[in-house]
């Protein structure tokens, strides 16, 4: 039988969207005060949705310590209290929420054993949030 | 298609445990939740059904309705209970939040569908706000 699973994380991380492919007066139109030149921070809510069989041995589809593990180490340590734009990742690519939604998902694709990474969702503040279904 | 969702919360205790493995296996695959005093969650259940709204009433199901079939199918015989020991469904399943979105789905499959209208399309389960499971059906 097949089911999903769901944990949310947080972490607090600024960035500034901005990118050398515009004139400063296009940065400032398509970005508006998010290309303010020093960044700004957010708390990020990243939510992890796992699919896969239930175990019959154990009544899980991951077990929640492998889960927490994994996003730890590939995400949150990575991203919790940086700054984004100096991460290798975002070098030649804005930090916008949809990238890093994109970037989250390929980090952690993979990583849960039988059970397949089914969405990430990152919300950038409570009125905002992108999905990645890879 | 429209996809309409209810909400409905319960207060439930329960613990993790294989009776077919060693305590200590237990104790190393499901930590603190295998302490057989158990322990409790307040547990949020979201309903979706999905169907078309009624040309008349312009609902997909009337809300007050599916507000009862939870109540009746559901929180009467979860809410303040200990899901391993007055739940049968968990007499031989393991009380996960996985087991638990199946075993609601379960109870309202049926009574859904026979109402006409709209079917049940997903059922999510949070144990804590942090952490939930979803159950979309039989693949």
């Amino acid at each position: 039988m097949k089911a999903s699973f769901g944990r949310r994380y947080l972490f607090s991380a600024s960035h500034r969207l901005h990118t050398d492919a515009l004139s400063p007066e296009e940065n400032r139109s398509a970005f508006g005060k998010c290309n303010n030149p020093h960044g700004h921070g957010h708390n990020y809510v990243v939510e992890v949705l796992v699919g896969g069989d239930v175990d019959p041995e154990t009544g899980m589809v991951v077990n929640l310590v492998v889960l927490d593990d994994l996003v730890r180490t590939r995400v949150l340590e990575r991203f919790d209290h940086a700054h984004l734009n100096l991460d290798p990742v975002f070098m030649n690519r804005v930090p916008t929420t949809e990238n890093l939604c994109k970037t989250v998902f390929q980090l952690l694709k993979g990583a849960f054993g039988p059970a397949t990474l089914e969405c990430v969702r990152v919300e950038e503040t409570e009125n905002n949030f992108f999905e990645c279904y890879g | 298609m429209i996809f309409l969702t209810r909400r409905a919360t319960f207060s439930a205790s329960h613990y993790y445990w294989n009776d077919g493995w060693t305590a200590e296996k237990n104790e190393q695959v499901f930590g603190r939740c295998s302490n057989k005093n158990g322990h409790g969650h307040n547990y949020t259940l979201e309903v979706t059904v999905a169907g078309e709204p009624d040309p008349v009433t312009g609902f997909v199901v009337d809300l007050k309705w599916l507000k009862d079939v939870i109540e009746r199918e559901i929180l009467s015989s979860w809410d303040h209970r200990h899901l391993n020991l007055e739940v049968p469904e968990f007499a031989h399943a393991i009380p996960t939040t996985e087991n638990i979105a199946i075993a609601a789905w379960k109870r309202l499959d049926k009574p859904v569908s026979q109402a006409g209208g709209a079917r049940l399309n997903r059922i999510r389960v949070y144990e804590t706000p942090e952490v939930f499971a979803e159950f979309r059906g039989p693949a």
